[in-house]
């Protein structure tokens, strides 16, 4: 019993004396993991500096990120942060730096240039953003410059748009059983196929709202082994523009992981549409779309916003056919600023090495998200 | 409820039965069947206390009377049509009866299902309209009754079909006309008739046609007004597709269309095929020269 006491009286002394240690002598990582400075370099190297940037951004130290900067005399920190963040509220805006990458690409006894690769974690998923820094000598210190990119500017004006909107009253409680209700759109697929990849069974296809009032929609696909048991249902959840307006057509992508094609002896597909109040407004120009061929297969092109609303977040949605016509592939990606009136944004959607051969052409639509009233 | 209520009075009949061997005297006069909500009365022979039960799973009557009596009930007191069971209890004796309670002749209401509610025009048998004929109380008319279906098109014209009725229910079909509008679907049967409306849409564009002209640095793409292949104007809001193509390089936009044309403005480039679309609709082809 003694002993026992004294074994846990040498143990509660042991933590307190720990405690006290780690206060007053802290390893260096805790304070790093603790938000200080502690595994912080000093920037003696032109990719230290730029290190040093990334982690005060990711730790949203912005007055210490502004001070480190070489040409902050020509911008403010608000005008830093906006910069990073976004002008105008958009995917940026709610997002955290999830990791960065330092890439160096040219050095001189003097200056460098530095890559800086920004994986941000938004409410959609990862977004990474490139900035490539020039890095100038100090002294015996390397100071970053921020390639600041000026807000966009729209010159004032008044851009007329006929608002065109559709607002929908369904049945009362009350009406009588047998009364009708109003229809759901009329939605039908119109092109639909599976595809193996490494990670499974994806199917995609495309959806048409053939009907005149808007539709919101989603597709379910279940895959049936061939003794017609369900394998999998699985939805199209964002891979889809969910609001299609009359004669609208939309890419949709369904994922079924860890599934193998030759177990699927047949395809259920559900498409699901309901009656939407909507806006026909606004409309984005898709410009200059190329397609690049393998290696560095991708679509790329600017968005251009036609009317006078602010758009917060874009998501563009890009179907890729054959020569014959069929759909080979669906890809999408949310553009992380927002969109102002005719002020041009870039878009860049990867594809696949492997099917980038097949594709002769390609079909995008972009699907719209305006703070204080989506389309 | 009413189920439950009905198992217990029909154990109470049953149990009362097992007396019905022993009633002396106790017998009673029923009507075969009634209409729903007519008077009807119930003799009543012997002498002594009783009691007069009616009873369905929906409804249940009690009256205290004398044997040698007749019960008058008064129009309105059963109601529901089906089969009831009626039971004359004493403290000593019970006797026992069916009545069966029919729908009324006379139809009230109908219940009229018109699906669907909005269809694209020139459709044969794209309209369906099914009838539930109902008598004041709410009671099936199952007896065949003649309902003449009629559906007014926005252009005055008027589909009309006699059905008779198959246990209660009469259905058609009715083809949607050429002229975009709305119907009025009336289900009629002598002076009671409900009425529906049929929204009738234009169907796909038909012959979409564009023209182009060079404003300053852009070019004002602009759609003849789109119409469906039987002349309707397509409404607004319709999305219409505008694709150019220049050397390997592309641009789209997705146009509703407002005021019955679709425009748009796009990058002026020297020999880009401008072509338009909507939905699965393919329009004229541009070729364009500076």
């Amino acid at each position: 019993m003694n002993h026992g006491r004294i074994f846990a009286a040498l143990l509660g002394a042991s933590t307190v004396a720990l405690v006290v240690i780690g206060t007053v002598w802290p390893v260096q990582s805790a304070v790093a993991y603790a938000g200080g400075q502690g595994l912080r370099p000093s920037s003696s190297t032109p990719e230290a500096a730029v290190r040093n940037l990334g982690d005060d951004i990711r730790e949203q130290a912005w007055e210490k990120a502004y001070a480190s900067l070489a040409n902050k005399a020509q911008f403010t920190e608000p005008d830093f942060v906006r910069d990073l963040k976004g002008y105008y509220p958009g995917l940026l805006t709610y997002a955290t730096l999830n990791s960065f990458e330092v890439l160096p690409r040219h050095a001189s006894a003097n200056e460098a240039d530095v890559e800086l690769k920004l994986h941000w974690s938004t409410v959609v998923g990862a977004s990474v953003t490139t900035r490539d820094l020039r890095v100038v000598r100090d002294g015996d210190h390397w100071k970053p410059e921020w390639p600041i990119v000026k807000a966009p500017t729209v010159p004032p004006q008044v851009i007329p748009v006929n608002y065109l909107r559709w607002d929908v009253i369904y049945r009362g409680a009350t009406d009588d059983w047998g009364t009708q209700d109003v229809e759901s759109p009329q939605v039908r697929i119109v092109d639909m196929h599976p595809v193996e990849r490494a990670d499974g069974v994806v199917i995609l296809g495309e959806l048409l709202n053939e009907d005149v009032v808007p539709a919101y929609v989603s597709v379910t696909a279940t895959l049936l082994s061939k003794s017609k048991s369900v394998l999998a249902t699985e939805g199209s959840f964002d891979k889809i523009s969910h609001l299609l307006l009359p004669k609208q057509v939309t890419p949709f992508f369904i994922r079924f992981p860890g599934v193998q094609l030759s177990d699927v002896g047949s395809i259920r597909m559900t498409p699901v549409s309901s009656l939407i109040a909507a806006s026909a407004d606004p409309v984005i120009e898709i410009e200059n779309e190329q397609l690049h061929p393998a290696p560095d297969a991708s679509v790329t092109g600017q968005l251009a916003n036609q009317s006078g609303q602010i758009v917060n977040i874009a998501h563009v949605l890009v179907s890729f056919y054959n020569k014959s016509g069929q759909v080979v592939w669906v890809a999408d990606q949310y553009v992380n600023q927002a969109l102002l009136p005719q002020t041009p944004v870039p878009f860049h959607i990867h594809v696949p090495e492997d099917l980038a051969k097949n594709i002769s052409s390609q079909r995008t639509i972009v699907a719209t998200y305006s703070f204080g009233g989506s389309q | 409820m009413n189920s439950r209520l009905w198992l217990l009075i029909s154990g109470l009949a049953l149990a009362t039965l097992q007396q019905v061997a022993f009633a002396q005297g106790m017998s009673m006069t029923l009507p075969k069947a009634i209409e729903a909500g007519s008077s009807f009365a119930i003799q009543s022979h012997g002498s002594g206390n009783a009691t007069l039960y009616i009873v369905c799973p929906e409804q249940v009557l009690k009256r205290d009377m004398q044997l040698g009596e007749t019960a008058v009930f008064a129009a309105g007191s059963l109601t529901s049509a089906g089969h009831y069971l009626v039971v004359l209890t004493s403290s000593t004796a019970a006797t026992n009866g069916t009545l069966d309670v029919t729908p009324g002749k006379a139809p009230a209401e109908l219940s009229f299902l018109a699906e669907p509610s909005r269809l694209p025009v020139d459709l044969k048998s794209g309209i369906t309209g099914a009838v539930y004929v109902f008598d004041a109380y709410r009671n099936l008319i199952v007896t065949p009754a003649t309902i003449s279906f009629e559906l007014a098109s926005p252009g005055g014209s008027m589909q009309k079909h006699l059905v008779v009725t198959k246990d209660g229910a009469g259905w058609t079909g009715m083809d949607s006309t050429a002229l975009q509008g709305t119907d009025t679907f009336v289900a009629r049967i002598g002076q009671v008739s409900t009425t529906r409306v049929i929204a009738q849409v234009p169907g796909d564009p038909c012959g979409l046609k564009m023209t182009a002209r060079q404003v300053g640095q852009r070019l004002q793409l602009v759609t003849a007004p789109v119409r469906d292949c039987r002349g309707n104007a397509v409404p607004d809001g319709t999305i219409v597709t505008f694709t150019e193509s220049y050397h390997g390089i592309q641009s789209t936009v997705d146009v509703p269309l407002k005021r019955g044309i679709a425009e748009v403005q796009m990058p002026v480039e020297s020999g880009a095929t401008i072509s338009v679309a909507s939905g699965v609709v393919l329009g004229n082809q541009i070729g364009w020269t500076k």
